[in-house]
């Protein structure tokens, strides 16, 4: 029976290298907020939102034309996104177990992985390479291609909560499977659904990669669906490579707006979800 | 390590008791209750387990027994929230005192659960697990050794020995029990608490299990929680109805089964509920 | 009825259709684009390691070198922290804390990549820089730790990719740990184990799914693009120096894409788009395939 200290004394150092483990994630969040906001709060004014990027050398300026870009991407992907996602999540959720919908499972979680500049590319070869030009529809398609599988997995999840003597309720005074779908499961999954909509959307507004070759980057203020458009992530981006003082501290407010709606959005779905399952509990 | 000494298996005829047959315990509750967060799940429970006897505790789900059962080798320690109140004797030293090492006292406190629980591992190292952790085996013939005494006790050798290396995952359901209680038997409890182990099982390896239980009480303490009253009264010397987190009686088997002392048993034994 | 409801598993199975049709697509203009350079350079492209755009000389060598450089040494430093994270959420934290503190790992895979980008040059950069050139000149000599201390290079864009790794990797982990019964670690500790070795006998009954999840992290690094592209020097070099500024697949594409003119040039930064998705798309493949074996694998059933 040897041992016993030296295993307790193991054992107490496995505790808490796991729990340095988490502080040891913690350290970076913690620095990565304290610099945004730091340096975004400096430079952060109403002028960010409303007036246009002035020339170098020209102090102030803001990026109101990549913030209406950014919002105009979103949306077009959006719109884009939800119908292909919420529907592949539907079926998902009402015909499981076929082989075309592991075909289909298959194919979001593979999508899911593709590489965000993997998909700027695919985006840049049929949207942009066909018309000689860069646009806001190309920058559209480009997150919308990366919205839907965070939609359809998120909708399949929350359709599969949803009571399955709804269902049966609904099909049994004789409405048709398109009826029950749509007008008892759905809406009872609703508050789900549009939580992972926003999540999604929250990710892909802070998507640079996939925008560089499809929306592109302008200097102007455009709401052209056909014209290259400005983000505030390309802009950021922009910014930040650049050598100059000032567009650095532009680069900083656009990280600091950038995380506080990224911040906002995930705890929005996080009380949603607490909500979700509070109810289905109860 | 293991005693010797056996206690004939009815020490004296006692009076209608409620902690049991009398004689000095191996085991010893006092005023126990216990607490899962705000739900008392035991109330006030006083009971004295003899040595080298098979104690059943019988009564209906809910009631109590298990968890009972789990206080006895401090398993409801990994349970958040939960709490215990009053005193658990085994040799006489109290187990939940502060300065109990509760990896001894599971050394000492054997358990082998109601789902047979095999390591993903080969049946030899399922066997060896405990050895190997405690430090128990100093060679390898010595853990070889030992591993295959276990599975003889668990009269599981024969059926083995030429696959000691292959899964464990691939045995019977009947044969993955019994390779748990050789597990259990491998780092020389002394007392073996079993925990409904045959309810999963087909009635002829269940019939084996109980076979196994009557066999190692020479050598065991042995405290099994069955729901089934057919088995309390085949395997058990002594049985402890539980009622909804009481004790309501604990006395020597047959008299349990024949002359119960409370009503409430008597209804529960001739199956007028539960 | 049934007609009409054969009509509604049509039409929403047509949009499930498309999903499964852009994923073919992908793959298919990935191939289209870049036949011009598979067909000029063939293997080629992958062993030589001299890029020079303006010569219409293409070696992709360099990018995969760094991707994978990159990416194994974000994973060493990232799988230990990410495991003893989702350790600590599912078996050691005190249930109060648990929520809060998933919320902020979490948080940390919320972050856009640009903005861990922007951080990278601005705080991260500097700080490595200082780092390396504080390392005593003994380790110098090492090929690991050679050349000049630029703070951008191979070491920066490892750190940044294992912090944004890990909250990837332990999310996955602790729902691999949730599918480990209580009876495994039951069943350990009824044997006298300590919590420590009752959880590595919960690791062990989980190390598929565990090595899927460390995988699943992996595929994330290769992909990722701006906050590399902002810190790791973009110089197309193999070496095995961690302080010499290198290149990687995603970042090669974001960078020269807008500029490449002709289309050799537009076809070899395809074709390295297309393995860096081949490569992802087999790494994903393998680390879900783990992950749903262990999953699959039910408590020993009673026969």
């Amino acid at each position: 029976m040897r041992r016993t200290g030296v295993r307790r004394v193991i054992s107490a150092l496995f505790v808490g290298a796991c729990g340095l483990a988490v502080l040891l994630a913690l350290v970076p969040l913690a620095l990565i907020l304290f610099f945004v906001i730091s340096q975004g709060v400096q430079a952060l004014s109403l002028d960010f939102f409303t007036h246009m990027p002035r020339p170098v050398g020209e102090t102030g300026g803001g990026m109101a034309n990549a913030i209406v870009g950014t919002l105009m991407l979103t949306g077009l992907a959006a719109l884009f996104a939800v119908p292909i996602g919420v529907l592949s999540g539907v079926y998902l959720a009402e015909y499981p177990g076929t082989r075309f919908s592991s075909l289909v499972r298959f194919a979001a979680d593979t999508l899911n992985g593709v590489p965000s500049i993997v998909v700027g590319v695919f985006a840049y070869g049929v949207a942009v390479l066909p018309f000689k030009q860069f646009s806001a529809l190309a920058g559209g398609l480009a997150l919308g291609i990366m919205m839907i599988p965070i939609i359809t997995r998120t909708t399949e999840e929350l359709l599969l909560l949803v009571p399955g003597a709804l269902r049966e309720g609904a099909l049994a005074l004789g409405a048709t499977r398109a009826r029950a779908v749509f007008s008892v499961i759905v809406p009872a999954a609703l508050p789900g659904i549009i939580t992972g909509v926003v999540l999604a959307l929250a990710r892909v507004a802070g998507e640079t990669a996939p925008l560089l070759f499809t929306a592109f980057n302008n200097r102007f203020f455009s709401t052209s669906l056909t014209q290259p458009v400005s983000s505030i992530t390309v802009q950021l981006f922009t910014y930040a490579i650049s050598p100059y003082e000032d567009w650095h501290r532009q680069a900083w407010a656009g990280a600091l707006v950038l995380v506080t709606f990224v911040l906002i959005c995930s705890l929005l779905a996080r009380l949603a979800a607490a909500r979700v399952t509070r109810i289905r509990r109860s | 390590m293991s005693p010797t000494v056996t206690l004939p298996p009815h020490p004296v005829p006692a009076r209608p008791s409620r902690t049991g047959p009398a004689g000095a315990p191996k085991i010893e509750a006092e005023a126990l209750s216990f607490f899962y967060g705000p739900k008392q799940a035991l109330h006030d429970i006083s009971v004295r387990i003899q040595p080298n006897v098979v104690t059943a505790f019988i009564g209906p789900s809910g009631c109590g027994k298990s968890t009972f059962l789990r206080t006895l080798n401090r398993m409801n320690d990994i349970v958040p929230g939960a709490r215990v109140d009053g005193q658990v004797r085994v040799d006489g030293q109290d187990i939940y005192g502060p300065s109990v090492d509760v990896v001894a006292l599971r050394r000492k406190v054997g358990m082998v659960f109601q789902k047979s629980n095999p390591f993903p591992k080969s049946i030899f190292e399922n066997v060896a697990y405990g050895l190997r952790i405690n430090g128990m085996a100093t060679s390898r013939s010595e853990l070889a050794g030992r591993v295959e005494e276990s599975l003889k006790q668990a009269a599981l050798w024969d059926e083995v020995k030429d696959r000691l290396h292959e899964s464990a995952l691939a045995m019977s359901g009947g044969q993955q029990q019994r390779l748990c209680i050789a597990r259990a038997l491998a780092i020389r409890p002394e007392i073996l608490l079993m925990d409904e182990p045959a309810s999963a099982l087909d009635p002829i390896a269940t019939q084996r299990i109980e076979e196994l239980v009557y066999g190692l009480k020479r050598d065991y303490t042995i405290v099994i929680v069955t729901h089934n009253m057919q088995q309390a009264a085949r395997v058990s010397d002594h049985t402890a109805f539980f009622w909804l987190g009481k004790l309501v009686e604990f006395d020597r088997t047959d008299k349990i089964f024949t002359a119960p002392a409370e009503k409430l048993t008597e209804d529960y034994v001739t199956g007028r509920f539960g | 009825m049934r007609s009409r409801d054969l009509g509604f598993r049509l039409a929403v199975g047509t949009f499930a259709l498309l999903l499964v049709l852009i994923v073919a697509a992908i793959g298919f203009e990935l191939v289209r684009q870049s036949w011009l350079s598979i067909d000029r350079f063939g293997l080629g492209f992958w062993r030589t390691s001299l890029w020079d755009p303006v010569g219409g000389q293409f070696g992709a060598l360099p990018f995969i070198w760094g991707t994978l450089y990159s990416s194994i040494a974000a994973l060493l430093l990232a799988a230990p922290v990410a495991l003893g994270i989702a350790v600590f959420l599912s078996e050691l934290s005190p249930h109060w804390l648990r929520g809060p503190l998933t919320f902020l790992t979490e948080l940390l895979a919320a972050i856009p990549s640009i903005v861990y980008g922007l951080w990278g040059i601005f705080v991260l950069v500097p700080a490595v820089r200082s780092l390396e050139a504080s390392m005593p000149e003994g380790l110098r000599q090492l090929p690991i730790f050679s050349g000049p201390p630029l703070g951008v290079g191979m070491l920066s864009a490892a750190l940044i990719l294992a912090v944004m790794v890990v909250p990837f990797t332990s999310a996955v982990a602790r729902e691999v740990l949730k599918t480990v019964p209580l009876a495994q670690r039951e069943a350990a500790y009824a044997l006298g184990a300590t919590r420590f070795e009752a959880i590595r006998a919960a690791l062990f009954y989980a190390r598929t799914g565990i090595v899927g999840a460390v995988m699943l992290g992996f595929g994330r690094a290769l992909g990722e693009t701006m906050a590399v592209t902002m810190v790791i020097g973009n110089n197309p070099q193999v070496s095995a120096s961690l302080f010499a500024p290198q290149y990687t697949m995603a970042a090669v594409i974001a960078n020269e894409f807008t500029e490449a003119t002709d289309a050799l040039y537009l076809s070899a930064l395809v074709e390295i788009g297309l393995v860096l998705f081949i490569i992802t798309l087999l790494v994903n493949g393998l680390s879900r395939g783990l992950i749903w074996m262990m999953a699959r694998r039910s408590p020993a059933r009673a026969v």
